[in-house]
């Protein structure tokens, strides 16, 4: 437990906010590598080795669980840890709780780097983990979310702040959409089946897959905006009425976009129709959501210069936005006639991903460290370095797979004079590819690189010499 | 409206919570139960559960992540049925626990794809997909050719999917070790005659029946379908 200090009251619990945030950076690393290598798999095939445990199929969900469950979701709860007790006034109600919830969180992310390897999976996108592994989830949220309403219950502050809302919705919403999806009768320890037959199994598939995009990597992530924007900037959230009706909006329209993942399939197309109508209703309360994030930094526009935590938020804020508006756009049947199955869906996940879950993480990151240990960040100019760095690799990785999925799906499509296909040979279609996989390789490796930068800092400013008194550590509220 | 939220919603974490609970159902239930109804697709004729090899090649299938760079779904436009082959009806895919619709083509969609190929096509793909398929960035799979299938663990893949409602009977659970020996053996002999060496226990030949068999099913109903409706397929 940290020492009692003059800025800082002695009641907090910040030592679970450090775990979560060293298990964010670490997580990230090891996420973003195995990405790293998995677009060097589909750049020049023969780095899959011909070894089982390391091809794209089985190293693909190791990724996707890396980056959004360990990296996103570590984050989201170090965020909701150190914010709530300051909102709240109080410590979080059960510290053996808050433990359970670190060391059963890191443990079930352990053995998901064990088991995806392996080949145990349940084969469902974005819900591969064996049912043992979907018991352990349900068993730790349960845990955090007590202790997440617990704390709520001995409040010292009766109004609710903006950010918990968010966080609320996400703690109610999360295992809800992970118990359905799961259901499943096993067969042996490390296999089962869905209780869901082909088309509702995929509905009940994509309603959790894009609302774990809606209520793990944009609700929470929200919540974070709404509470470290405003401290970084110095400024009052731009539009309370805004928030609230973004807030319900979200919450309520998210649920009802999932199906626009199966449009032109054998779901009904009322289904379809509602999943493309709903998804492009979401704009409204996304930008909502954008326009708060950044018009809360009027006046201090100047800051941008000289502060890489804002840097880092203005960039993902504004990512947001632009992935929420693709979003939509691609929902609509024509535009995604085009884009399904193409690198441009990869593209536009990467959008969302690293623009703005990673440039959120790295903001509160960044804003974080030198509050929690006391000392100034060790270095400004290598996190600016590092902005750039993630900047550049974004642009790379999305302006590559937008480009390429283009391609791809304009040559699937292509008709000659005669009605036959322009492009008969899969061949002609990979063959084009292959140029904007390595440039996708190259983003990836700078976006994995600036994460290496931040370590090296994260490091440095928690355990390096000690150079001078803590001006950044402003007194926390 | 502010006024109301912020004295009357805000400080009530159990009426924010009672309420986000509410509103997160709407869509859900909305969206997912009338496909336990009626309104679901109903199974298309000829469909039928899988025999003990092909689950077994499908357990495989799984494993290695297929879905995750092929689809089976063709979407119902000239240039994918073209491409493929019909297009893909939600009544064919009643008996697959979990879906494998997928969601990216990083390789063609697989859907059609039962009975294009001859087994000896699959068995020189799987070990090395440039030998069939010039210019492919598959991984060579050759461990297919070396681990072996057990049909103990296709037995309760099959009881397991007996209680999630696919028709296995207790009779056919109990002949699948016997079952699958008889059909790898034919797959077997085909590969033998075409030059190469495989026994009837190697993985590969078990994922050979399951591709052998996608679209298989289907084909005869779609057919007649068109054949009623003069529609295009």
């Amino acid at each position: 437990m940290d020492q009692p200090s003059p800025t800082v009251p002695a009641v907090y619990d910040d030592a679970i906010v450090k775990k979560f945030a060293w298990a964010t950076m670490i997580w990230g690393f090891v996420g973003m590598l195995v990405g790293v290598i998995i677009a060097l798999e589909l750049a020049y095939w023969p780095t899959n080795l011909s070894i089982p445990y390391i091809t794209f199929g089985r190293l693909r969900p190791l990724h996707t669980n890396a980056v959004i469950f360990a990296f996103g979701g570590n984050i989201v709860f170090a965020g909701i840890y150190y914010s709530m007790q300051r909102l709240m006034k109080v410590r979080m109600w059960n510290d053996i709780l808050s433990n359970f919830h670190f060391w059963g969180w890191q443990a079930i992310i352990v053995s998901a780097a064990l088991t995806l390897p392996l080949g145990l999976t349940e084969g469902k996108e974005y819900a591969e983990l064996i049912w043992p592994i979907d018991v352990a989830i349900a068993v730790v949220w349960v845990a955090f979310a007590i202790n997440f309403f617990g704390t709520i219950a001995i409040r010292k502050v009766a109004h609710l702040y903006v950010a918990i809302w968010f966080y609320m919705s996400f703690v109610i919403t999360i295992p809800v959409l992970h118990i359905v999806n799961s259901l499943a009768v096993p067969a042996t320890l490390t296999r089962s089946y869905p209780i869901y037959s082909g088309m509702t199994d995929a509905l009940v598939q994509w309603w959790y897959g894009h609302n774990a995009v809606g209520f793990f990597l944009t609700t929470p992530f929200l919540g974070l905006m709404y509470y470290f924007l405003p401290r970084a900037a110095e400024r009052p959230v731009y539009s309370y009425r805004l928030s609230i009706i973004h807030f319900w909006g979200l919450v309520f329209l998210y649920i009802w976009a999932g199906p626009h993942h199966l449009l032109y399939s054998g779901l009904p197309d009322w289904a379809q129709t509602l999943g493309m109508v709903f998804s492009i209703m979401l704009l409204a309360p996304s930008w909502g959501g954008m326009l708060n994030g950044l018009l809360t930094l009027r006046g201090a526009w100047d800051r941008l210069r000289t502060d890489p935590v804002l840097k880092f938020y203005v960039v993902g804020v504004s990512f947001y936005g632009m992935s929420t508006f693709e979003g939509p756009m691609m929902s609509i049947r024509a535009v995604n006639a085009l884009a399904h199955y193409t690198s441009w869906v990869v593209g536009h996940v990467h959008s969302g991903a690293l623009g703005w879950n990673g440039m959120v993480t790295f903001g509160t990151l960044y804003w974080l460290l030198p509050r929690l240990y006391k000392r100034p960040l060790y270095s400004t100019d290598l996190a600016t370095l590092h902005f750039w760095i993630a900047t550049i690799g974004i642009v790379l990785y999305t302006i590559s797979m937008w480009a390429g999925g283009l391609n791809e799906g304009l040559m699937a499509r292509a008709i000659d004079d005669h009605g036959q296909l322009l492009y008969p040979m899969w061949k002609d279609i990979i063959t084009r590819l292959q140029p904007f996989y390595w440039v996708r390789f190259g983003g990836g490796l700078l976006f994995l690189s600036g994460v290496v930068l931040m370590l090296f800092n994260a490091a440095m400013t928690a355990f390096g010499p000690t150079t001078q008194s803590a001006p950044g550590a402003a007194p926390a509220k | 409206m502010s006024n109301f939220h912020r004295d009357n919603i805000e400080p009530r974490s159990v009426v924010m919570a009672v309420l986000t609970t509410v509103l997160i159902s709407i869509g859900g239930l909305v969206e997912i139960v009338p496909l336990f109804t009626s309104a679901g697709p109903p199974p298309m004729d000829g469909i039928k559960p899988l025999t003990a090899l092909e689950i077994t090649g499908r357990d495989i299938y799984l494993r290695e992540g297929c879905y995750v760079c092929h689809s089976q779904m063709v979407r119902p436009f000239r240039s994918e049925t073209l491409r493929y082959g019909p297009w893909s009806r939600g009544g064919e895919y009643v008996y697959d626990h979990p879906f494998q619709l997928g969601s990216r083509r990083t390789g063609p969609d697989l859907a059609r794809v039962g009975s294009k190929y001859p087994d000896s096509w699959h068995f020189e793909h799987m070990a090395d997909a440039r030998q069939t398929s010039d210019g492919s960035i598959m991984p060579k799979y050759p461990w297919l050719f070396e681990w072996t299938i057990d049909p103990a663990q296709t037995q309760a893949t099959m009881l397991a999917l007996s209680r999630v409602g696919v028709p296995y009977t207790e009779a056919q659970i109990a002949s699948a070790p016997a079952d699958m020996k008889t059909q790898a053996t034919k797959i077997v002999t085909g590969l033998t005659a075409a030059g190469y060496d495989t026994t009837e226990d190697k993985e590969i030949v078990a994922v050979i029946a399951y591709l052998q068999q996608l679209g298989v099913n289907a084909r005869a109903s779609i057919e007649a379908e068109q054949a009623k409706t003069g529609g295009t397929k």
